[in-house]
C-alpha cells in the first residue's frame, strides 16, 4: 500500500526540556499537548460538575450559595466544551491527519504551534475570572444578556478569553483544511481519505464559519457593558434575544463540532474491529455534509419559549428534525457493518458501540426536544441536560475514549493494560447511565436546570445522580492512569497493532517515528 | 532546518508563536483591566501590543527570510494561499454578525418595539432610531445642539465619495498586481503607492465624518441601535481599512526594497485580497448602512 | 386512555434500560409529564406520548439488528467476516423512512403548534412581569396587581428547620384565575429574561425585558398549580416559584370584588400620616423584597451587592435614597421599584433602612414623600 518511512533523523540544535514544547513545530509534539491538556481540563470541569452535583444531591443549601453554584454550572460547560472537548478533538487531528493523508506534517506548522499556545492563557484568563471581584461569570455558559450585562469584571474576562480561544480554534481550522487540501499523499484522492479526515475537513469549515460569530456576539455584549451601545437593550431599540440569535447560530453548528470528530472517529474504530470494511463510504461523507449544512438553519430550536412568529417556530422545527434522516444514516451504517462481520470487542471496541447505543438515545431525545409544542415542556428542564449529556458526554467524550485506546498503542508504542481499559470501560458506562438517565424523569417530572435546590419531590433522582456522577468522576482517574501507565511502558506493540486495520497510520512502526512521510508514500 | 524529501519546508522549532500568546494574553488582560478602571490596565495594553508588533515583526521577518532564501516551493506557496483565503472567510463571517445584528434590529425588533403599546406607548419605530428611550431622529446631516436629537450622515457626500475611492483602489491594487506579474517594477510601486494613498485618504474622510457625526450630528456610539450598528459596523471596516493599508504599507516598502518576482509574491497577493475584501465590504456598509 | 398509555410508556422506559432496576422504589414521582388541566396540556401529553413511543420502536428495532449481530457475528465464535461494503437500495431505504417517519411526526405537532399560538378571544387578560426575583400580576381588567414572593422560610432552606411539604413552591400570594374560561396572558420582564412556566397548564413562556409574548390557556380543574421560573435570571432562580390558585369563575368573581375593596382602602391609607412605629413594621416586611439581595442584616454580598448598613446613600440625603429605590440602577441588578412597591410600602421601606441594621438617620419617610416623587 504504502512504503513506511522509518528513517529517523539526527536531530539537530532542537531545544529539549520544557522549551522542545513550547517552541514544538511537530504535529505529533503539539498533538500531545493538546491531549494533554484536554485531559486536565476534563479533570477541571469534572471537578466542577462534582460540586454541582454534591450541592444537588440533597434538596437545602448544603455546601455552595447559589451565587457560587452558577459560577460552576458555567465554568462547567465552558470548561468541557471549550478545553476538554475541542481540544481534545484537534489533539487527535494534529497526530492522526498528517498520518492517515500521508503528510509530513501539517501544512503550517509554526501556526499550529500558536494555535495550541493560545489556549493556556485564554484558560488562565477564563479561570482566573472565577478570583475576579464578586466571583466568576454566572450567566450560564449561553452568557445571555441582560443578566450578563449584569455581572463584574469576570464576564469581561470570560469575553476576552472567548476571544482567545475564537482565535485559536479558527487559526487550527483553517490549518486542517489547508492541510486536507493540500498535504495529501499522491494517489489519497479526496474520496480515498479515512473518514476521520472528513469529518474533520467538514467540522474545520464549521469553525471557520461560526468562531467569529460567536467573537461578534460577545464583541457586542463587552461594548453594551462598557461603551453604551444598545444592541441588546430594548431602551435603545435593541432586543435581548438578538443576543440568542447570534449565540445559536454559533452554538448549534458548535455541538456538530463536538460530534462530527466523534463520529470520525467510531468510523475508524469499528471497521478494524469488525474485520469489515465501513459500510457505505460515500453515504456517510455525504451525511457529514448534510448534518453540517443543516446544522446553519436550526439555531433557534434553543429558543423555541422566546415567543417567535409561528412562521419562524415551524421552520425550525422542520428544519431541526430533518438532521434526524443524515444522523440516522450514520447509524444504520455503523450496524451495517458490524454486520455478518467477525467482530472482537477490545476497549476500543466497547467503547464505539456504547457511543453509538448511547448517542442515539440522546440524539432521539433530541428529536423529542425538536417537536416545538413537546419543546415548551422540555426546555430548561432537567430533560435537555439529559439529552445534551448524552450526545456530549457518551458522544464526543467516550468516543475520544475509544479514540485514545484504539491510537495510544501508536502514539506510544506500547500496549495499554487491556484489563483496565475494560475496567474504566465498564465504570464510565454504568456510572454514566446512573447519573444521567434519571435526569430524564427529573426534566418531565417539572425539574428546572440551572437551581442550586429543588422541591422535595425531585429527591430521590437527584440522589441516584449525584452517587452516580462521583461514581464516573472517580473512575475517570483510572484512565488517567492507563494512559500514564501506557506512556511510561509496556508490552510493545507492533506497527499495525490491530487485526489487518486500514489506514496509513499503520504502516509506520509504532511509536510512529517523530517524522512520518517525509517522502509521501504512494497510495493506490 | 528541517525539509521532507518532497521539498515541503518545515520550518523549525519557533519562539514566534509563545511571544504572539504572551502578547495578546497581556493586551486582553490590559483591555479587561481598563475597562474596569484599574489604572495598570493601559500600560498592560502597550506593552501587550508592543509586544505583538514584536511577534510580528520577528515571525514575518523570519518568514521572509526563509522566501527570500529560495526555502519555499509552489507547494508551500500554495499552503500559504489558501490559509490566507480561509482568514479571509472568517473575517467574512465577523462582519456578517454585525450585518446580521444590523438587519435584525431594523427588520423586527424595532417594529416589534413599536407594535408594543403596554410598555412603550408613543414609541413610532422607523429607522434611524435610537429605541424609545433614546434621543429622535432628524433630517439626515443636520447639525443638532440638542441632546434628545440626532441625525444621520447621508449617503451621497462623504459616504459616496469614499465608495469611490475604495472601488478605485481595487482597480489600482489590481494594476499593480498585473504589473508585478509583468516584472515592471516602477509602475508597480507607483500604483502600489497609490492605493495606500488612497487608502489612508478614505481613513483621513471617515475620521472627519465621525468627528462631525459626535461633534454636530449629536450621532454617537450611544445612540441607541442606529449608533451602535453604526459605528460598530463602519468602526470595524475602518480598523480593517487601517490593517490593509499597514498590510499594503510593508508589501510596498518590500517592493522597493527589490523583493518578490512575477512567479513568487505571496504577501502582495495577501494584501492584495485583503484589500479586496475591505472594498467588497464596504459596498455592503454603503448600501446597507448609508443608502437603505 | 391517556393515562394509561403514559404508564405503557412509561414502563417502557423501564423495561429498555436494564440497568433501571437500580432505582429505588418508584412508588410516587413521576416518571412522565405530570398530568395535564388544559386542553393544549392534554394534547402535548400524547405528542409527547407518540412521539416517545415512536422513539423508542425505533431503539428497540435499530438495537436489536446491532445486539443480534454482536452476538451472532463474533470471532470467538468462529464467524468470517464478509466483505460487502454498500448497497445504494438499502441506503435509500433508510433514509426514505425515517423521512417518513418524521413527517408523520410533524402533523400533529404543527396542528398543536397552530392552537397553542392563537390567543385571540380571551376573557380575562392577565399581565406577567417578571423580577429579580419574583412574579407581578395585573389583571388588567380590573386594576388588580400585586407581587409574589416565595414564602418559603430561609430556616428549611438552610436546613435548620424540616421542610414543608410545598418546599421552594410556595408564594405568599398566588394568581388566582377562573376556571373554564380562556386567560390571556402578557409576559414581560423589568431586568433580565425570566420564564414563567406551569407544567399542568403547559405553559412556558419567556418574560423578555421591553417585549411583551402572549400565551393562553384554559384550566379545566380547579386547583393550586405549581410551577418554578425557567429561564437563568441570576442568584435565586431556583427561589421564585409560580403558583396558581384555580378557582371557578363564581369564586373567582367574588375574589376580585374582594381585591378591588382591599386596593381601595389601601389607597386612603396612603394618604395618611404615618406614625415611625408603624413605618418600621411595614418597612420589615416589604423588606423581605430587599433581603435576597442585600441580605436579611442588609449585609449584602461582597462585590455584587452592596450592604445597606452603613451604606452611605442609606445614611445620606433621602432624596437620594428615595432617588435609588424608586428608579434603580441601570445596567445593575438595582431595579426601578417605582412600579412595584405603592407610596406607603417605599415609603416604609427606606425609613426601615435608614434606621436598622445600625444605620441611624433618624428620619420617617410618609408616602406623600414618595407620591410628590412620582
Ligand atoms: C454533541 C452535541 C449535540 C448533538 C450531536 C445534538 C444533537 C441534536 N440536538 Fe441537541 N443540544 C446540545 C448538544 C447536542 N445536540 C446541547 C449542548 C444543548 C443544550 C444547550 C444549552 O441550552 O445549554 C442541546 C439542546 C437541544 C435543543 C434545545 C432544547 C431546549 O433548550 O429546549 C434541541 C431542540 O430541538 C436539540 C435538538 C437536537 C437534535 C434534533 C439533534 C440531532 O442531531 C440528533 C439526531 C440523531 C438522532 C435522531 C438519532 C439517530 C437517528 C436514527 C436512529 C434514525 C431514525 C430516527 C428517527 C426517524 C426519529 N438539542
Ligand atoms: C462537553 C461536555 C460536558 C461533559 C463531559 C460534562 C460532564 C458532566 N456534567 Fe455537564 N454540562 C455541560 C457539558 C458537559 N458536562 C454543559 C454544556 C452544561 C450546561 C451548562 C449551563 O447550563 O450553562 C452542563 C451542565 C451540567 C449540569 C446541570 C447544571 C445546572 O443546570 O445547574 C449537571 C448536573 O448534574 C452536569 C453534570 C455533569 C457531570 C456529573 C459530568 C461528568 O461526566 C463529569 C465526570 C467527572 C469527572 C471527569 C471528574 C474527574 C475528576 C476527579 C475525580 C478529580 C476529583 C478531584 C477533586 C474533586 C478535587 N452538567
Ligand atoms: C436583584 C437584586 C436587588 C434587589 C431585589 C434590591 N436591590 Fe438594591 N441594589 C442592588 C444592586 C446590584 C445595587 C448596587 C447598584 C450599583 O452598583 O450602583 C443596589 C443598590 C441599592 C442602594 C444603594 C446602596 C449604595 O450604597 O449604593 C439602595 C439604597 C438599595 N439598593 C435599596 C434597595 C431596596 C429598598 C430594595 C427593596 C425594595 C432593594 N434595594 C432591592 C440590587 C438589588
Ligand atoms: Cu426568574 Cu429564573
Ligand atoms: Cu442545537
Amino acid at each position: 500500500m504504502a512504503t513506511a518511512e522509518a528513517a529517523h533523523h539526527e536531530e539537530h540544535h532542537h531545544p529539549s526540556g520544557i522549551m522542545r514544547w513550547i517552541t514544538t513545530t511537530n504535529h505529533k509534539d503539539i498533538g500531545t499537548l493538546y491531549l494533554s491538556f484536554s485531559l486536565m481540563m476534563f479533570m477541571v470541569g469534572g471537578a466542577m460538575a462534582l460540586v454541582i452535583r454534591a450541592e444537588l444531591f440533597q434538596p437545602g443549601l448544603q455546601i455552595v450559595d447559589p451565587h457560587f453554584f452558577n459560577q460552576m454550572t458555567t465554568m462547567h460547560a465552558l470548561v468541557m466544551i471549550f478545553g476538554a472537548i475541542m481540544p481534545g478533538f484537534v489533539g487527535f487531528a494534529n497526530w492522526m491527519i498528517p498520518m492517515m493523508i500521508g503528510a509530513p506534517d501539517m501544512a503550517l506548522p509554526r501556526l499550529n504551534n500558536w494555535s495550541f499556545w493560545i489556549l493556556p492563557f485564554a484558560f488562565t484568563m477564563l479561570l482566573g475570572s472565577l478570583f475576579a471581584p464578586g466571583g466568576g461569570p454566572a450567566s450560564g455558559w449561553t452568557l445571555y444578556a441582560p443578566l450578563s450585562i449584569q455581572g463584574g469584571m469576570s464576564v469581561d474576562m470570560t469575553i476576552l478569553a472567548v476571544h482567545m480561544m475564537g482565535i485559536s480554534s479558527v487559526l487550527g481550522a483553517i490549518n486542517i483544511v489547508v492541510t486536507v487540501f493540500n498535504m495529501r499523499a499522491p494517489g489519497m484522492t479526496l474520496m480515498k481519505m479515512p473518514l476521520f479526515v472528513w469529518t474533520w475537513l467538514i467540522t474545520a469549515y464549521l469553525l471557520i464559519a461560526v468562531m467569529p460569530v460567536l467573537a461578534g456576539a460577545v464583541t457586542m455584549l463587552l461594548t453594551d457593558r462598557h461603551f453604551g451601545t444598545a444592541f441588546f437593550d430594548p431602551a435603545g431599540g435593541g432586543d435581548p434575544v438578538m443576543f440568542q440569535h447570534i449565540f445559536w447560530f454559533f452554538g448549534h453548528p458548535e455541538v456538530y463540532v463536538m460530534i462530527l470528530p466523534a463520529f470520525g472517529i467510531i468510523s475508524e474504530i469499528i471497521p478494524t474491529f469488525a474485520r469489515k470494511p465501513l459500510f457505505g463510504y460515500a453515504s456517510m461523507v455525504l451525511a457529514v455534509a448534510g448534518i453540517a449544512f443543516l446544522s446553519f438553519i436550526v439555531w433557534a430550536h434553543h429558543m423555541f419559549t422566546v415567543g417567535m412568529p409561528l412562521i419562524g417556530e415551524l421552520f425550525f422545527m422542520y428544519a431541526t428534525m430533518l438532521i434526524a434522516v443524515p444522523t440516522g444514516v450514520k447509524v444504520f451504517n455503523w450496524v451495517a457493518t458490524m454486520w455478518r462481520g467477525s467482530m472482537t470487542f477490545e476497549t476500543p471496541m466497547l467503547f464505539a458501540i456504547s457511543v453509538v447505543v448511547l448517542f442515539t438515545i440522546g440524539g432521539l431525545s433530541g428529536l423529542m426536544l425538536a417537536i416545538t409544542p413537546a419543546d415548551f415542556q422540555y426546555h430548561d428542564t432537567y430533560f435537555v441536560v439529559a439529552h445534551f449529556h448524552y450526545v456530549l458526554f457518551s458522544g464526543a467524550a467516550m468516543a475520544m475514549m475509544g479514540g485514545a485506546y484504539y491510537w495510544l498503542p501508536k502514539w506510544t508504542g506500547h500496549m495499554y493494560d487491556e484489563k483496565l481499559g475494560k475496567l474504566h470501560f465498564w465504570l464510565t458506562a454504568i456510572f454514566f447511565n446512573i447519573t444521567f438517565f434519571p435526569q430524564h424523569f427529573l426534566g418531565l417530572a417539572g425539574m428546572p436546570r440551572r437551581i442550586p435546590d429543588y422541591a422535595l419531590q425531585f429527591t430521590e433522582f437527584n440522589v441516584m445522580s449525584s452517587i452516580g456522577a462521583f461514581g464516573l468522576g472517580f473512575s475517570q482517574l483510572l484512565l488517567v492512569y492507563v494512559v500514564v501507565k501506557c506512556v511510561r511502558g509496556g508490552e510493545k506493540a507492533s506497527a499495525e497493532v490491530w487485526d489487518n486495520p486500514k489506514g496509513l497510520e499503520w504502516t509506520v512502526p509504532s511509536p510512529a517515528p517523530y517524522h512520518t512521510f517525509e517522502t509521501p508514500p504512494q497510495v493506490r | 532546518m528541517s525539509s521532507s524529501h518532497g521539498g515541503y519546508y518545515l520550518p523549525d522549532p519557533s519562539g514566534w508563536p509563545i511571544i504572539g500568546s504572551i502578547g495578546i494574553f497581556t493586551l486582553a488582560l490590559g483591555f479587561m483591566l481598563f475597562l474596569n478602571d484599574v489604572s495598570t490596565g493601559p500600560i498592560l495594553m502597550l506593552v501587550g501590543a508592543g509586544v505583538v508588533i514584536f511577534m510580528m515583526f520577528g515571525w514575518f521577518g523570519t518568514v521572509i527570510r526563509e522566501s527570500e532564501g529560495g526555502l519555499y516551493n509552489d507547494h508551500v506557496g500554495l499552503s500559504f494561499r489558501m490559509g490566507m483565503m480561509w482568514f479571509i472567510f472568517s473575517e467574512v463571517m465577523f462582519f456578517a454578525a454585525f450585518f446580521g445584528a444590523l438587519f435584525y434590529t431594523r427588520q423586527l425588533a424595532v417594529p416589534w418595539l413599536a407594535e408594543t403599546d403596554l410598555l412603550w406607548p408613543g414609541f413610532e419605530g422607523g429607522w434611524p432610531t435610537a429605541g424609545p428611550k433614546g434621543p429622535m431622529p432628524i433630517q439626515a446631516d443636520t447639525p443638532t445642539a440638542d441632546p434628545a436629537q440626532f441625525s444621520t450622515i447621508g449617503p451621497w457626500g462623504i459616504p459616496l465619495l469614499n465608495t469611490a475611492i475604495l472601488l478605485f483602489s481595487s482597480v489600482t491594487v489590481t494594476i499593480a498586481h498585473h504589473a508585478i506579474k509583468a516584472n515592471q517594477r516602477g509602475t508597480l510601486i507607483f500604483w502600489l503607492a497609490f492605493t495606500v494613498v488612497l487608502g489612508f485618504i478614505f481613513l483621513y474622510f471617515q475620521a472627519y465624518e465621525y468627528a462631525h457625526a459626535y461633534g454636530e450630528l449629536g450621532l454617537t456610539l450611544g445612540t441607541g441601535v442606529y449608533g451602535a450598528t453604526f459605528f460598530m459596523l463602519t468602526g470595524f471596516h475602518g480598523a480593517h481599512v487601517t490593517i490593509g493599508v499597514i498590510i499594503l504599507t510593508v508589501v510596498l516598502l518590500r517592493c522597493m526594497k527589490g523583493h518578490f518576482s512575477p512567479e513568487n509574491h505571496f504577501a502582495f497577493e495577501a494584501g492584495a485580497w485583503y484589500w479586496h475584501f475591505v472594498d467588497t465590504v464596504w459596498v455592503g456598509l454603503f448600501i446597507f448602512v448609508y443608502v437603505l | 386512555m391517556l393515562m394509561s398509555r403514559s404508564k405503557l410508556s412509561a414502563a417502557i422506559i423501564g423495561l429498555a434500560v436494564p440497568w433501571l432496576p437500580v432505582v429505588p422504589a418508584m412508588a410516587d414521582y413521576g416518571l412522565n409529564l405530570p398530568p395535564p388541566v388544559s386542553p393544549i396540556g392534554d394534547e402535548i401529553l400524547s405528542l409527547h406520548n407518540l412521539i416517545m413511543l415512536i422513539c423508542l420502536i425505533i431503539f428497540v428495532v435499530v438495537f436489536s439488528f446491532m445486539f443480534y449481530s454482536i452476538y451472532a457475528h463474533r470471532k470467538s465464535k468462529g464467524h468470517k467476516a464478509a466483505q460487502f461494503s454498500h448497497s445504494t437500495r438499502l441506503e435509500i431505504v433508510w433514509s426514505v423512512i425515517p423521512f417518513v417517519i418524521l413527517v408523520g411526526m410533524a402533523i400533529p405537532s404543527t396542528a398543536t403548534l397552530i392552537r397553542m399560538e392563537d390567543t385571540s378571544q380571551a376573557d380575562v387578560t392577565v399581565k406577567i412581569t417578571g423580577y429579580q426575583w419574583k412574579w407581578r400580576y395585573e389583571y388588567l381588567d380590573h386594576g388588580i396587581a400585586f407581587n409574589s414572593n416565595l414564602s418559603t422560610p430561609r430556616d428549611q432552606i438552610e436546613n435548620r428547620s424540616a421542610k414543608g411539604d410545598n418546599y421552594l413552591l410556595e408564594v405568599d400570594r398566588p394568581l388566582v384565575l377562573p376556571t373554564d374560561t380562556k386567560v390571556r396572558f402578557l409576559i414581560t420582564a423589568n431586568d433580565v429574561i425570566h420564564s414563567w412556566w406551569v407544567p399542568e397548564l403547559a405553559v412556558k413562556k419567556d418574560g423578555i425585558p421591553g417585549f411583551i409574548n402572549e400565551i393562553w390557556t384554559l384550566i379545566k380543574k380547579p386547583g393550586i398549580y405549581r410551577g418554578q421560573c425557567t429561564e437563568l435570571c441570576g442568584k435565586d432562580h431556583g427561589f421564585m416559584p409560580v403558583v396558581v390558585d384555580a378557582r371557578s369563575p363564581e369564586d373567582f368573581q367574588a375574589w376580585l370584588a374582594a381585591n378591588k375593596q382591599e386596593a381601595a382602602a389601601d389607597a386612603s391609607a396612603a394618604m395618611a400620616e404615618w406614625s415611625m412605629d408603624d413605618l418600621m413594621a411595614k418597612g420589615k416586611e416589604i423588606y423581605g423584597a430587599c433581603a435576597a439581595c442585600h441580605g436579611a442584616q442588609g449585609e449584602g454580598v461582597p462585590n455584587v451587592f452592596p450592604p445597606i448598613a452603613g451604606s452611605a446613600v442609606a445614611t445620606g440625603p433621602v432624596a437620594q435614597h428615595l432617588e435609588v429605590v424608586m428608579n434603580g440602577r441601570d445596567g445593575t441588578a438595582m431595579q426601578a421599584f417605582k412600579g412595584q412597591l405603592s407610596d406607603t410600602e417605599i415609603a416604609a421601606v427606606v425609613t426601615y433602612q435608614r434606621n436598622s441594621f445600625g444605620n441611624s438617620a433618624g428620619d420617617a419617610v410618609q408616602p406623600a414623600d414618595v407620591k410628590a416623587l412620582r
